[in-house]
């Protein structure tokens, strides 16, 4: 049975988020006053036909290092979502 | 004398890979092929010019699908042993990318992407892209590129410092690096940079857009000058 990989790409707080940074002028610009902060990431969701959950995690693991995030300027965090 | 060749790689949305290739024609001596980036044959080059332009759309990041194009395979190896690779702006993020440079490139700092003419100095010139500008030189080169914005942490700043592998800086024209002067945010006003072996250089401004004339500028020509006489061992 497959799992469901739910990864999350955020931009590490020491890069400089040009979109998250649009995003809260215009969400203050509305009137939100009690916005603080927007950061925009990405959310991928990837379908792995494993059996076993150590498996999908470890392949999770791997491709999000590999090609979903880039460690330079990137964090990501995984979750698996067994689908039946 | 037989001709020289230097390979060109197409990926699918690569969009300067033809202006590339008429600037490196336009040197007697030199053959431009295109590698197409399903290839695995590099042909025999002796040189690599990954170009500018979108390569798969610029998606998820600017070059992190091309990095891993089958073709990249070869020239990650051509690259080890020590044979010459350029990478040309959107070339260079696909050399970041592949890890054959340190660092990232990010959003530009203001958000827009810049198409204009830009100063930048060369402060390395004793590489072998570089030996025939004068050190220090200002040179106007354009750029266009909407994700330039160069970041590494602090030790790799560090290390590129040391080891002078910072070749190309953001100007005003007068060669001052300024925060005014820096069209993208990069750290340090880097353009471009090179590897510590000194074989791969990668770069956001666009040489082959100044290499005639015709264009407004021949400033990007001396790089590939400088490349092609190390090639041919001039």
């Amino acid at each position: 049975m497959p799992y469901l990989a739910k990864i999350k790409v955020t931009l590490r707080q020491s890069i400089l988020d040009v979109q998250g940074k649009a995003v809260d002028h215009a969400l203050k610009n509305l009137g939100y006053r009690t916005v603080e902060s927007t950061r925009i990431g990405k959310y991928i969701e990837v379908t792995i036909n494993e059996e076993e959950i150590v498996e999908a995690e470890r392949i999770g693991n791997e491709i999000s290092r590999k090609l979903l995030s880039n460690p330079v300027m990137e964090n990501y965090s995984l979750e698996l979502e067994y689908i039946k | 004398m037989s001709e020289i060749s230097v390979g060109v790689v197409v990926f699918p949305g690569s969009n300067c890979d033809h202006d590339t290739e008429h600037a490196v024609a336009s040197f007697s001596g030199i053959k431009p092929v295109m590698l197409w980036h399903n290839d695995h044959d590099l042909q025999g080059v002796k040189a690599i010019i990954l170009p500018g332009g979108f390569s798969y759309g610029d998606y998820l990041r600017a070059g992190s699908i091309a990095r891993f194009s089958p073709i990249m395979k070869e020239v990650i190896e051509f690259a080890r042993k020590g044979f010459p690779v350029l990478g040309i702006c959107n070339g260079f993020q696909v050399l970041l990318e592949s890890g054959l440079l340190d660092g990232a490139l990010s959003r530009n700092r203001d958000k827009k992407f810049l198409c204009s003419q830009t100063a930048i100095r060369a402060v390395n010139c004793s590489t072998i892209f570089t030996s025939l500008y004068k050190e220090d030189e200002v040179l106007s080169i354009p750029i266009a590129h909407g994700e330039g914005n160069y970041f590494a942490p602090p030790e790799v700043i560090e290390s590129l410092e040391e080891h002078d592998q910072i070749v190309f800086k953001y100007t005003d024209v007068q060669g001052l690096v300024t925060e005014e002067a820096n069209p993208n945010g990069s750290l340090k006003n880097i353009a471009g940079i090179i590897n510590l072996q000194g074989n791969v250089l990668g770069l956001m401004p666009h040489p082959e857009r100044a290499s005639e004339k015709m264009l407004g500028s021949l400033d990007g020509r001396r790089l590939f000058e400088s490349l092609f006489h190390h090639i041919s061992g001039v």
